[in-house]
This record gives C-alpha cells, structure tokens and sequence, in this order.
C-alpha cells in the first residue's frame, strides 16, 4: 500500500498500511466501547431482579474475585512489557511475556468457568432471573473476548516463529496488545460495578 | 521515540503497582470501610475511571507521536466513554428512577410518592443509582 517505508520509530508505524490498521483498530475499540455501555446499561436497569434466584451478595466470593482481578491485572502488564520488548527488537522477549501473559490469560478464563458452573449448581443461571441473565451476558461477553485474545495471540505466536519480526508482525502484536489492554479495562469496571457494588448492596 | 532503548519499561511498572493499588483500595473501601453504600459506589467508580486512564495512557499509549500525538485514539476512547456515559445514565433515568417496580401504584402519576415509597420499600434498589 505504501511506496515510502520510513527508517526510523517503531516497525509498526513505518508503513501506511501499519499505520492505517492502528488507527482502525482505535475505532473498533470505540465501538467495543459503545458495545459493553448496553450491556452494562442492561445490568444496571435489571440490578436487584433476582425473582426466585439467590441474590448476587449471597454468591460472589471476594477471594475468587480478587484472584481473577490480579490475573488480568497482571496479564495485561505483562503483555505491555512484551510490546516494550518488541520495540527494543527482541523476539525472545516478546515471544516469552507474550506466553506469560497467555497463561495468565488461560487463568484467568478457568477462575470465570469454574465460577459460572459453581453460580448454576446454586441456581443462578441464565433462565433464572432477569438480573441473573443480565449478569451472564455481560461477564460472558468479556470471557468471549478473553478466549478470542488467546485464540489470537496463539495464532500470532505461530506466526512469530515463522516470520520473525516484520512490520507486519510487529503492526498485529501492537494491535492485540491494545486488545488485550482493552480487555483489562472493561474488566476493571465489570470488577467495580458488577461484584464490588454486588456485595456492598 | 527515546524510550525504545530503555531496558527498564518504568512506565510500565508505575502503571501496573498504581493499578494493584486502586484495585486494593477499592476492595478495601467495598468489604471492609464503614462508610456508607453511597459513598462506596462513588469511591469506587471514581477508582475505576482513574484506573482505567492508567491502562489508556501509561499501557495502551494513547498519545505517543507516532500516533500523531494521540489525535484519533483519545477521541475515540472520549467519545466512547461519553457515549457510554449516556448509554448507562439515559437507561437508568428512563427505566428505574421515580418508579418502584412492584406495580402497585399509579405508576408515573405520582413520580415523586413512589419515589418515597419505594427508597423505604425496597432500598436495595435504588440504592445502586
């Protein structure tokens, strides 16, 4: 797409096609944005419809809860420092925090499984209740987001070993690493406003 | 870029010690402070919104030059953010706000008894707002 490749900063930045897919990826984020608002503006108008179902205080767990948060936490650190990697060069390092960041990724994911089959056997499941439906959709949007970062980053791992490190390469680690920050900060609110505030009410 | 040299990525690390931090805090204030359900709601989202600026500018570098100084990335995460804002406080003023969701009153006709009754009835509720 670009005649002129330019020879300094990032890899990622160099072409207009690295530069153009960056941008783009800016504006889906804007409508990941917008995507989640419903869905939390859903919870938020269902919050405390329980019906028949437990209520949300009697089954959230702080310490399965805190679990979680610190994973994603430090996932989403850890991929920052294989981006701050990439951009010294070094495909070692970006390959190995990217696997950490993986693991904690995959962690992370199993605590939120392990969580719904534990809130179904207690009778809270997607039919329950209107405010349990509304809990289900919006944490299980982001858990689909998570496994569809580590479908990604696998694929990219993959891809890694065979290219080595392109500004093509490197264009798609800088964008699932803005994914992949993205994700955390989504997780930040659903942490605050779903489970704190569902404990505190 | 002068920081592509550097081996240590500080930045990083501020960002990810200040974000366990808030995450702490705002735990603490949720499980364990004394203070009121109302003061905890605003305490924490104020938490989660000053975290999440630390994700957007310390991880994701939303305004870093090459970006052309963050022009496009901040306004998409701007406007997303105020669209959200809309999204989730336009729902909860047109869906819960002065309605009790018992039915058994005369619904919007009497906004502001219901509004009473219901903070007594059932706190719970409407305590979220």
């Amino acid at each position: 797409m670009s005649s002129h490749e330019l020879k300094t900063g990032p890899l990622e930045y160099r072409t207009e096609e690295g530069r153009l897919t960056i941008l783009g990826f800016w504006i889906f984020l804007g409508a990941e944005i917008v995507l989640f608002a419903t869905l939390f503006a859903t919870y938020a108008v269902l919050f405390g419809r329980t019906a028949d179902a437990p209520s949300p205080g009697e089954l959230f767990e702080a310490k399965t809860l805190m679990i979680m948060t610190f994973m994603l936490l430090t996932s989403s650190f850890t991929c920052g420092i294989a981006i701050h990697e990439m951009r010294r060069g070094s495909v070692k390092g970006l390959r190995n925090w990217m696997i950490v960041t993986l693991l904690l990724g995959l962690g992370f994911l199993g605590f939120e499984i392990y969580e719904f089959i534990h809130y179904a056997h207690e009778g809270a499941t997607l039919q329950s209740s209107a405010y349990w439906s509304s809990f289900f959709t919006l944490a299980g949007t982001h858990g689909l987001h998570v496994t569809l970062g580590i479908g990604w980053v696998t694929l990219l791992l993959i891809q890694l070993t065979q290219r080595g490190l392109t500004p093509k390469t490197s264009r798609k680690f800088f964008v699932i690493g803005l994914y992949w920050h993205f994700l955390d900060v989504v997780w930040i609110f659903i942490f605050t406003s779903v489970y704190l505030i569902g404990m505190v009410v | 870029m002068t920081d592509h040299k550097k081996r240590i990525p500080t930045q990083h690390i501020i960002g990810f010690f200040l974000s366990i931090t808030l995450t702490l805090v705002a735990a603490w204030a949720a499980l364990q402070s004394d203070l009121s359900v109302r003061w905890i709601i605003i305490g924490i989202m104020a938490l989660a919104i000053i975290q999440a600026g630390i994700q957007l500018f310390m991880f994701m570098h939303v305004v870093e030059p090459e970006s052309q100084g963050g022009h496009i990335p901040w306004n998409m995460m701007f406007h997303g953010g105020v669209l959200a804002t809309i999204l989730v406080a336009g729902s909860l003023f047109t869906m819960s706000f002065g309605f009790s969701h018992d039915h058994d009153g005369d619904g919007h006709n009497q906004q502001e008894q219901q509004e009473e009754h219901s903070e007594m009835e059932d706190s719970t509720e409407h305590s979220g707002h």
